[in-house]
């Protein structure tokens, strides 16, 4: 059943409208930051209307504009758009609540640009999450690349330069540079670039060209961060925390994977791929980035690019899952979209609120801090059990449907790099919150006195902390929504 | 008498009679000389809107003027393509008319009356050589055109004399070759009327002479369009210039050269026989890949703006010939699309530019510090013609590429894909060098805080044409389905 309506439109444009009042507002800062709050809510509410129609089972539908033969500007809503919307919508409003202070905190400049860039991005973010054919994402995918450029630069100096530098090269680059000829070859094959229910490559033998495509996709959506294209992200990482929590870990990235999710499964589709034998290609493609990223992640002090480096890993992750094209591979892929979605975004909100308590960005300087912020590095932990994968948290779930993916589609290497890579996970984080804790007096770098970071900068992580918890215990909130997705498949 | 029926010769004969008069009441009042010329380019284009309806509903129009029976009188053929190509050049005629008040007054304070004049005769002139179906009545209009745009150019200063004269010498080569070529084509058909000429090829398609006027009136119309390797009198022509004058020429002059050798190409010698000469590996399609590939390559080695915008016009012509060569129908699309669309970006780029200059006075990128802050909206202009550029959707530029590559796909022409690609990857790189400046200062140093600028935006007469231009460049690319399937369509489908 498809439902013809404007309410994604609506949902998508209250953050593009929203962009105005927000730079003419300059001069008052409580009345310009209400306007955000503004279309956060009627954003978020907007997307939360829509839910109880794709459970049902039924989609909504709009057509723009025509734009090329067979290929309008058109949106659609199903289950996996769904729980993107969701995750990028609900977590707009925390991370506003945090971005107020954090920016206000460390006394950031050009805060009407930032908040600004920052609305449209998420116009952006519901537009790929709302595509109804691979053009429509494409040109959302690319409105987003350009208006995070700003937030990346902000600071204005020579590192942020520098990192906004790379991080255009490498998204623009593979976009125009991959995606987009890939693109081209599958219009000229096919004729239409409607996201099928199974594919719209059916009938079509590409032989050789198939491979090199999947590859084109894969590495063209830059924001996937598959290495070795990944070094655009621990460089975004000079941005201020607010864009690295929801932008770098959740809406940006996540926009990139989203891109492959759709090209995997309603380009190719997931049963032509395998057919074709093109499942172990993905999945070793993605499975040698998880397994580096960890790797990687191990040794970085940098607090922020640690966790920049296990992003780039839980997103292979994703990609691996829903190229594994087993049923429970992509239902667990999807579904780790916003399991991964709150457990990071916790953890890089209490990489801000620690910085702007103290200043520190250095694992090696956070000995003993949970002492003085004991909520933050509690909410820390739950944030990194979620991203191992640990009981009670919503990464759990996902996990053990992308396990169970793996196994049904009988590539048991996959298996053994989601366990190697969960023990790298917890090597990696557990020693950071043991340090904060458990530490010896002459250790600690910190009095023993609890001096947290600004409300502002507390309640965020304490909320999407508890969110992780909840998805532990209600899994089907995000399920369902994947499930009735893949009823269609 | 039918108005409506009379409305191509209105299109011509409207700017021309107006021109002298703006020769006459400049004169005597210098000041009514901007909205004289302001008020007929607005009625100019009111007609090729018209025109253009009339096409949309009535189908392609042949006008006999003066009423002579072709093929011995001048004949006006106003079909889908020189519709569109008129109505470009009518809007982007009227936004530079519009823009041009604060320029010229600043620029060339006591030739103003001149200025308009030659303004509008070389948009009658560039609207004679769309809508003419007659091959000599198309080289006086080049001509028209060249001196008008030779003396426009001139303009500029010292240094713009020697660069016009040397576009001079080069653009009445070009045109005494297309003369010649038409020469020939008299010769063997007896017949200077476009149509006609046209069905008398075919038999004609062993003679050497044919195919002589061919090459002669293609190498002709290529010096003219700045085509590689005849490109080199545009640089330094279009950058001397002032700016309203370079933000006529630049997006005009090569694509309605453009558009005069699909023209010829398409609907005189006919893509038969256009095909036929250029078999393996002779292939006027890796000529376009490398103007493409120079163009941009000279165009990542400028410092300054204008300059640089020159270097990617020459690329851009390479993208259009190469579309007309790839032999299908949606190459053919994407070079018709882009001239239409390429013009309305090279304006909206030079409109923003001249408004930058007119506050700035220098065009160099290392200058641009601070424009952001300083003249928000002709920046973010700026940035939409330069997403235009790089092709970034839902700009008009994106689906101009997105023909030309399918174009190449389908063709089999890879060099060509891969030389689109990279000019987009390297126009990227241009224009963010200049929006990294714009936004946050020239330099690398540590500067938290950038220096305090005073917001100071252009006036209002420059600001709304290239806020307009800016608006089309988004608006042409939503409605590309529009323009393909009312327009182009029914060009393209009549030749493949």
């Amino acid at each position: 059943m498809v439902i013809q309506s404007f309410t994604p439109l609506f949902a998508m444009l209250s953050s593009l409208v929203a962009v105005f009042p927000i730079t003419l507002l300059k001069q008052s800062e409580n009345r310009r930051e209400m306007w955000t709050f503004i279309a956060a809510i009627i954003k978020f509410a907007l997307v939360i209307s829509m839910v109880p129609i794709i459970l049902g089972g039924q989609t909504i539908e709009l057509t723009l504009v025509s734009l090329i033969p067979n290929v309008p500007l058109k949106l659609r809503v199903d289950g996996f758009g769904m729980v993107f919307a969701l995750v990028a919508s609900s977590l707009w409003i925390v991370t506003s609540i945090y971005s107020i202070g954090y920016m206000r905190k460390s006394k950031e400049h050009a805060q009407s640009r930032f908040f600004a860039c920052f609305a449209l991005a998420l116009f952006a973010t519901l537009g790929v999450a709302f595509s109804a054919n691979l053009l429509t994402m494409y040109i959302f995918y690319e409105i987003l690349s350009l208006s995070t450029y700003p937030l990346v630069a902000h600071h204005q100096d020579k590192e942020a330069k520098i990192g906004g530098r790379k991080y255009l090269t490498y998204l623009l680059g593979t976009s125009i540079g991959l995606a987009l000829p890939a693109m081209l070859i599958i219009y000229n094959i096919t004729g239409t670039l409607d996201f099928g229910p199974n594919g719209i490559m059916a009938g079509h033998e590409l032989g050789k060209l198939l491979p090199v495509l999947v590859l084109m996709f894969m590495y063209g959506f830059g924001k996937a961060g598959l290495m070795p294209l990944h070094a655009w992200l621990p460089g975004a990482m000079v941005a201020p925390t607010p864009v690295s929590s929801l932008l770098h870990a959740v809406a940006v990235v996540k926009v990139g994977v989203f891109c492959v999710i759709r090209v995997i499964t309603g380009i190719f589709g997931a049963n032509y791929l395998t057919l074709h034998g093109m499942v172990p290609l993905i999945c070793y493609v993605a499975g040698f980035t998880v397994i580096t990223a960890s790797l990687m992640a191990l040794y970085q002090d940098n607090l922020k690019r640690r966790l920049a480096f296990s992003t780039i890993g839980q997103l292979a992750y994703i990609i691996m899952g829903v190229g594994l094209c087993s049923y429970l591979g992509i239902v667990g892929g999807v579904a780790h979209i916003a399991m991964h979605a709150f457990g990071k975004i916790t953890l890089f909100f209490c990489a801000g609120a620690i910085y702007v308590a103290t200043g520190k960005k250095y694992i090696s300087q956070m000995v003993g801090i949970g002492k003085r912020m004991p909520i933050t590095m509690a909410a820390f932990f739950i944030g990194s059990l979620s991203v191992i994968g640990f009981p009670p948290t919503g990464g759990l779930v996902s996990k053990l449907y992308m396990l169970r993916g793996a196994l049904q589609a009988d590539m048991i290497p996959i298996v053994v790099i989601y366990l190697v890579s969960s023990f790298l996970n917890a090597c990696y984080f557990l020693p950071i919150v043991y340090k904060a804790f458990f530490c010896t007096d002459s250790e600690s770098q910190y009095e023993d006195k609890i001096n947290e970071a600004p409300l502002a900068c507390i309640i965020p992580p304490v909320i999407t902390a508890c969110v992780t918890i909840a998805l532990f215990i209600y899994p089907n909130l995000v399920i369902n929504l994947v499930e009735s997705a893949m009823g269609v498949l | 008498m039918n108005i409506a029926a009379q409305l191509p010769v209105i299109v011509l004969v409207l700017p021309l009679l107006s021109a002298f008069a703006v020769t006459l009441v400049s004169l005597f009042n210098k000041k009514l000389a901007w909205p004289l010329t302001v008020l007929t380019m607005t009625a100019t284009f009111l007609a090729t809107t018209g025109t253009l309806c009339s096409v949309i509903h009535n189908g392609a129009i042949r006008y006999r003027v003066a009423n002579w029976a072709p093929p011995f009188g001048i004949e006006l053929v106003i079909d889908h393509l020189s519709a569109l190509v008129a109505v470009v050049i009518s809007i982007v005629a009227l936004l530079v008319a519009i823009f041009a008040k604060e320029t010229i007054q600043k620029d060339i304070p006591n030739r103003v009356g001149q200025f308009y004049t030659l303004f509008i005769l070389c948009t009658v002139g560039l609207l004679g050589e769309t809508l003419t179906g007659d091959a000599f009545n198309l080289y006086v209009l080049i001509e028209i055109t060249s001196l008008t745009s030779y003396a426009l150019l001139a303009f500029g200063g010292s240094r713009a004399y020697f660069s016009t004269f040397n576009y001079l010498i080069l653009g009445t080569i070009g045109a005494c070759l297309y003369l010649l070529g038409v020469g020939y084509l008299y010769i063997k058909t007896g017949s200077l009327n476009m149509i006609d000429i046209a069905t008398l090829i075919p038999a004609l398609s062993g003679s050497s002479a044919i195919f002589t006027a061919f090459i002669l009136i293609l190498v002709g119309l290529w010096i003219k369009m700045a085509f590689f390797p005849f490109h080199g009198w545009l640089p330094n022509a279009y950058t001397h210039a002032t700016s309203t004058v370079s933000a006529f020429a630049a997006p005009l002059m090569t694509k309605v050269t453009v558009y005069m050798s699909i023209r010829l190409m398409y609907f005189v010698f006919g893509p038969d026989y256009a095909f036929s000469q250029f078999t393996g590996p002779v292939n006027i399609v890796w000529l376009a890949v490398i103007a493409i590939l120079v163009g941009s390559y000279y165009a990542l080695v400028q410092t300054d703006i204008k300059r640089m915008l020159t270097y990617i016009i020459i690329a851009e012509v390479g993208y259009m010939v190469g579309g007309m060569w790839l032999g299908n129908a949606i190459g053919l699309t994407g070079t018709i699309y882009h001239i239409a669309a390429d013009a309305i970006m090279t304006a909206c780029l030079f409109l923003a530019l001249g408004s930058i200059a007119y506050k700035l006075g220098s065009t160099k990128i290392s200058d641009m510090a601070g424009i952001f802050k300083k003249m928000p909206v002709t920046f973010c202009a700026f940035l939409v013609g330069a997403a235009g550029m790089i092709g970034i959707p839902p700009t008009a530029g994106f689906f101009s590429k997105w023909f030309l590559i399918s174009g190449g796909i389908q063709a089999g022409q890879w060099a060509f894909v891969v030389a689109l690609l990279v000019s987009s990857l390297v126009n990227a790189i241009l224009f963010f060098r200049i929006i990294e400046v714009g936004f946050f200062g020239a330099d690398d140093e540590d500067e938290h805080d950038a220096v305090v600028v005073q917001r100071n935006e252009a006036p209002l007469s420059m600001l709304l044409p290239t806020v307009t231009a800016a608006a089309l460049v988004i608006l042409l690319g939503l409605s590309t389905s529009k323009v393909t399937s009312l327009l182009i369509e029914n060009i393209v489908g009549s030749l493949f």
